[in-house]
């Protein structure tokens, strides 16, 4: 299988890769629309922050590459919030492909911002969660969250519901951590590999 | 609803871990990245590896050692460790590393701190206090493994950089370090209530009621524990299972 991870400036790629490396399949990662195009998968990993993205993103013309995608792909983290419609983080408009905007977390005087650690996933509603046990626990780091929409695949409660996995198409996103899951994420992963 | 963390430190000295270590299972409990794969696979909920190599080699020892961590853990993992620049962070995480510890730089540099978090995220930056409550019944933060005394509080200083933009606190009381009589619940709960980000309590841990009263009475949100879990005192499973048993929040 061959499997592209997007290239760009955001952290926590070399994570990506290795978990991949860890399923046996050898990601290239890249910005070559070529290579992203021929690519059977895409991962569009991602830790920073949304607007310096989206920047980066659009110098490149990758902002267009990456919605014009067909074949299944997973952003991680910030990688699902630039798929989203717009992000909070900054006033910053994304890519549109989910439905769902992207806002801060509010304090509620009890709960610590950002999420930092691990949460479980409920009421999945996608093969991205064949396999796993009800309300999973996954690996969050994150100030900012999608709200609950038509795309939503998987919840996540912190300081109120929020999307923890969206699905439209061929685009999915997780918001949590899949390279950094254990088991739990390393099944995500080989689901994601899995679509037919 | 979010878990509460059950962190293993690992101390690294020129690439190996130092403290004595009691493992069967293990070939060679010496090698940081055997003994993290072992924690994983056990349950622990994130790893820290704090190396103590006081050498010119140690930043390309260390990000090697991030590397070869990164490859095979499949949990979050934070080092630390005379981390005193940019570049030295940057390094770090390019090699795989998801979080930084800095401690005694970012206190001699505050800017550090908020230079390091603008330019890789809050998110990944760890800032390690150490504390020693004093005679007269103030805690102050100390510097250089605990050996400089500084006229800051602990409270004054956790607030300053979590202002300054730190993601979390792992905080260490040197009273209580190594004692296995209980972590420090008053500091911790007074950091913990204090600030926005997650603490993460070191030190005294010797019993799993140590820790429920850690999550409990001392507010924390992750508690760190090292040669407790080395040497099989508790062990991660059962300590899991039994804080799950007390109603707290916990992966297993």
């Amino acid at each position: 299988m061959n499997v592209a991870i997007v290239k760009y400036n955001a952290g926590n790629i070399l994570s990506v890769t290795y978990a991949l490396e860890r399923l046996g399949v050898s990601a290239v990662v890249t910005d070559n629309v070529e290579l992203l195009q021929k690519a059977d998968r895409i991962i569009f990993p991602g830790v920073g922050e949304a607007s310096t993205a989206m920047t980066y993103l659009k110098e490149r013309n990758l902002d267009t590459v990456i919605k014009s995608l067909e074949q299944p792909v997973l952003g991680i983290c910030l990688g699902m919030q630039l798929l989203c419609s717009y992000s909070e983080e900054n006033n910053t408009t994304c890519l549109s492909v989910f439905d769902e905007s992207v806002v801060s977390f509010l304090p509620n005087g009890t709960d610590k911002i950002p999420q930092v650690g691990w949460n479980t996933i409920s009421e999945y509603g996608s093969p991205l969660f064949n396999g796993l046990a009800p309300d999973a626990y996954c690996y969050f780091v994150h100030g900012y969250y999608a709200a609950l929409g038509p795309d939503t695949i998987a919840t996540t409660h912190y300081i109120l519901p929020y999307s923890a996995a969206l699905q439209k198409n061929n685009f999915y996103g997780v918001q949590f951590h899949p390279e950094k899951s254990a088991a739990v994420g390393e099944k995500i992963l080989q689901n994601f590999l899995d679509i037919k | 609803m979010l878990a509460k963390r059950i962190i293993a430190c690992l101390d690294i000295k020129n690439g190996r871990t130092v403290k004595g270590v009691n493992f069967e299972n293990i070939r060679d409990a010496g090698d940081p990245v055997e003994l993290g794969a072992f924690y994983a696979a056990a349950g622990i909920d994130e790893l820290v590896f704090l190396d103590i190599t006081a050498t010119n080699e140690k930043r390309k020892t260390l990000a090697d050692l991030a590397k070869k961590i990164a490859a095979v853990i499949n949990i979050p993992f934070t080092v630390g460790g005379g981390v005193a620049s940019i570049e030295d962070v940057r390094v770090l995480l390019q090699n795989g590393a998801d979080k930084i510890a800095v401690n005694s730089a970012a206190f001699k540099n505050p800017e550090l701190v908020s230079a390091l978090a603008k330019e890789f995220g809050s998110q990944c930056i760890v800032v390690a206090i150490d504390t020693k409550q004093e005679a007269d019944g103030e805690w102050y933060v100390y510097l250089n493994g605990g050996t400089v005394a500084t006229k800051t509080t602990c409270l004054a200083w956790a607030q300053e950089v979590a202002k300054l933009g730190a993601g979390e606190i792992l905080l260490t009381s040197m009273n209580h370090d190594g004692t296995k009589a209980g972590f420090a619940l008053d500091i911790t709960s007074a950091v913990s209530k204090s600030v926005a980000i997650p603490v993460i309590a070191s030190g005294g841990g010797g019993t799993m009621a140590h820790f429920e009263d850690v999550f409990t009475k001392g507010a924390a949100d992750a508690a760190l524990a090292a040669s407790i879990f080395h040497f099989k005192e508790i062990e991660v499973h059962a300590l899991k299972s039994y804080l799950l048993d007390k109603g707290l929040p916990i992966r297993l």
